[in-house]
């Protein structure tokens, strides 16, 4: 046989590849995986339209990384909010070599997805996953840039030592995973600052009739009740410690934190207070000039998690300066040094890859309303007050 | 010791409201032998009802206690034409089958009554809008809403009334003679499908009644608050003696009051090994202990084959 043809045919494959390199040499590939079809659309193009934003930004003022000019590009994919569908993405970012990967929206779909990207060895930051297992699977490539789940209740046990100034508190959750999980953070986190739980008790996520375990918590006259739920019970159990006469403050997590909240609780909602992870995002450091420069661009206003979408990228491209390249291997141990100040706040990691100090707003009802009452980052060493929108 | 005191208080409200329901089971077992499962989806049933007329109504000019009054008046309504209804369409072509039948039918129509609700009302938690605001009145140390009182005082009124017609009316006394012995009473004269569909007229309307407590009290409904709530007044009324309508009233209350101290108390007791949350197995607990040691209840005769 005359090897001759084949080498030929060899060398027209490596000059064509070799050709092709050359045409992007500098673009470093980011990928962005997030539903853009199907009901949570519009939240998956929020994010996509962030991670765009930022690689338009870093593209314009001219990227040095290692002494190289440095150009990027989007892929965006869709995963549809789709567990399998994710699986799918992730392996075809893979091979497409990005560098590093901003998604995904959902928690069920950034799970299974990281895997893929674990092994592929390209660092993930998730905008908007909140589900504590999500970096708990031992992943040196899982990072998020939201507080999580578990975050919650340590920030809660704060703000009630810190801001209510709370000496003895009763705690209630309903037995399930989340509830129980919030409860018992809170619960340790108040303890280690001196606080007295004079009554720890439990209910289900079905009762409706909790007058006996508040009567119990009344005799112990707690100057906070925590409740680690949903509003369901968050609900008829405010209500129901108003008829009791408890003069107990009463304060939750993000489950009890909706409009249907305060339509169960009826009057007795009013001055009761909750959190959700994040800040509103008028009052991130840098909203308004991120709103106003989405706005210029997509003409539509910022749905939720864009600019956590925007950070993620800066995150990657500072790792990338710091050390010197673009290649995943080399620039993901400096990601977990990360020191940022993004348009959602300071970013930094811990071991696990989750969110430091992830910021936690506190709302109060106010007027039949839920208002922002203060931010507490965790960890930093005075919760910044925002500015109170002005009610009647 | 007042918290104690406040405990019985609980206690008494939550067993009132059983005790209503309770009655509904406790008539129709009497009378029919038969175990009502769908009781507990009635009362749901009412009590959705009403929360709806009062959430259409909370608007408007009338004022809160007319529309609560109308609320109420509308549920009953359903109810009993339910409860009727169930009765002619479910239970009379059964009569005369074997035991199991008509009860596996009352499963089904329970289940039958639940995810109806769900259709026509969603599956989520429905808020009853606040239609009169109660004062508190303390007592001994004891605190409790006008609300509460109010409860109480017009369960016990309405279970007064009712002991009152069974014994003294002339349909309460068709009805005994039908629990006795429906083929003899018919016999005498006694129109026995008559006296049967008034029976479920009856409990429907007093499971009305207490759906309506139920959602005035928690200001909250939902299509599966029937099943619980059954369970719980199906197990007053074994308390009691099934059949018996005075022990029905009996168990019911000492129910809520058991179950009131087992849930305030049972965190000290076992050294926080069980929690509140474990409140459920005091009802349950107290359902097999009367079964095992008597199967009567407290106030029952022994019906022979019938327990």
């Amino acid at each position: 046989m005359n090897p001759r043809p084949f080498r030929s045919i060899a060398l027209v494959l490596a000059a064509a590849l070799a050709a092709s390199c050359a045409r992007d040499d500098s673009a470093v590939k980011i990928g962005s995986a997030s539903p853009l079809t199907g009901s949570q659309a519009h939240i998956g193009i929020d994010i996509r339209n962030g991670v765009q934003l930022a690689i338009e930004d870093l593209n314009a003022v001219g990227t040095e990384i290692g002494g190289r000019k440095v150009t990027f590009r989007l892929i965006a994919e869709d995963d549809e909010a789709n567990p399998t569908k994710a699986t799918t993405v992730a392996q075809k970012l893979a091979d497409a070599k990005v560098v590093a990967v901003v998604g995904h929206f959902n928690s069920g779909a950034s799970i299974p997805a990281s895997r893929i990207y674990s092994d592929a060895g390209i660092p993930q930051i998730s905008p908007s996953s909140t589900n504590p297992k999500y970096t708990q699977q031992g992943f040196k490539t899982t990072f998020r840039v939201v507080a999580h789940d578990d975050q919650q209740g340590p920030t809660l046990g704060r703000f009630a030592i810190e801001k209510l100034k709370a000496k003895s508190i009763a705690v209630v959750d309903d037995s399930t995973a989340y509830g129980q999980g919030l409860a018992d953070a809170f619960s340790a986190t108040v303890k280690a600052r001196g606080a007295r739980i004079v009554a720890r008790e439990h209910t289900t996520d079905k009762d409706t009739d909790f007058m006996a375990i508040l009567t119990k918590i009344k005799g112990r006259r707690p100057d906070l009740v925590m409740f680690g739920g949903i509003d369901p019970q968050a609900g008829p159990m405010v209500k129901q410690l108003a008829e009791l006469g408890i003069q107990a403050r009463f304060i939750g997590g993000d489950g009890m934190q909706t409009p249907n909240f305060i339509k169960l609780a009826g009057a007795a909602a009013e001055g009761v207070m909750a959190s959700i992870p994040g800040l509103p995002k008028e009052q991130m450091p840098g909203g308004n000039a991120f709103m106003a420069k989405y706005r210029a661009k997509f003409k539509a206003e910022v749905e939720l998690f864009a600019p956590m979408g925007y950070d993620a990228v800066m995150v990657f491209v500072d790792a990338m300066k710091r050390a010197g390249s673009t290649e995943p291997a080399k620039f993901l141990p400096e990601l977990g040094k990360t020191r940022y100040q993004g348009v959602i706040g300071p970013i930094a990691f811990d071991e696990k890859g989750d969110l430091k100090d992830g910021p936690i707003t506190i709302y109060v009802v106010k007027g039949g309303k839920w208002e922002p009452l203060e931010t507490v980052i965790p960890g930093a060493e005075k919760p910044t007050r925002p500015p109170m929108k002005k009610s009647t | 010791m007042d918290i104690f005191l406040q405990q019985i208080v609980n206690g008494l409200v939550l067993g009132s409201i059983y005790a209503l329901v309770a009655l509904g089971y406790t008539m129709v077992y009497g009378i029919l032998g038969l175990i009502n499962f769908a009781h507990g989806d009635i009362v749901m049933i009412g009590a959705l009802v009403a929360l709806s007329v009062a959430q259409a109504l909370a608007g408007s000019v009338l004022p809160g206690p007319a529309v609560l009054l109308v609320a109420a008046l509308t549920a009953t309504l359903v109810c009993v034409t339910l409860g009727v209804t169930i009765e002619r369409a479910a239970y009379r072509p059964l009569r005369r089958a074997p035991r199991l039948a008509p009860l596996i039918t009352a499963i089904g129509v329970s289940i039958l009554l639940q995810y109806s609700a769900a259709l026509v009302w969603g599956k989520q938690y429905l808020s009853m809008p606040e239609l009169v605001k109660p004062g508190t009145v303390a007592l001994g140390g004891a605190q409790f809403t006008e609300l509460q009182a109010f409860i109480f005082v017009l369960a016990c009124a309405v279970m007064a009334g009712l002991l009152w017609f069974i014994k003294a009316s002339r349909l309460g006394r068709a009805m005994r003679a039908t629990a006795q012995n429906a083929e003899i009473a018919g016999l005498m004269g006694v129109n026995i499908d008559r006296v049967i569909a008034f029976t479920f007229l009856l409990g429907s309307a007093v499971g009305a009644i207490a759906g309506v407590m139920i959602v005035l009290y928690y200001g909250i409904g939902h299509y599966f608050m029937g099943f619980m709530l059954g369970l719980k007044a199906f197990t007053a009324a074994v308390l009691g003696g099934i059949g018996n309508v005075a022990g029905a009233m009996l168990g019911g209350l000492l129910l809520g009051v058991i179950e009131s101290l087992a849930s305030g108390y049972i965190g000290d007791l076992t050294g926080g090994v069980l929690g509140s949350n474990y409140r459920d197995i005091f009802a349950f607990l107290v359902l097999i202990l009367v079964l095992v040691f008597r199967p009567t209840g407290i106030l029952g005769q022994h019906t022979g084959d019938r327990a």
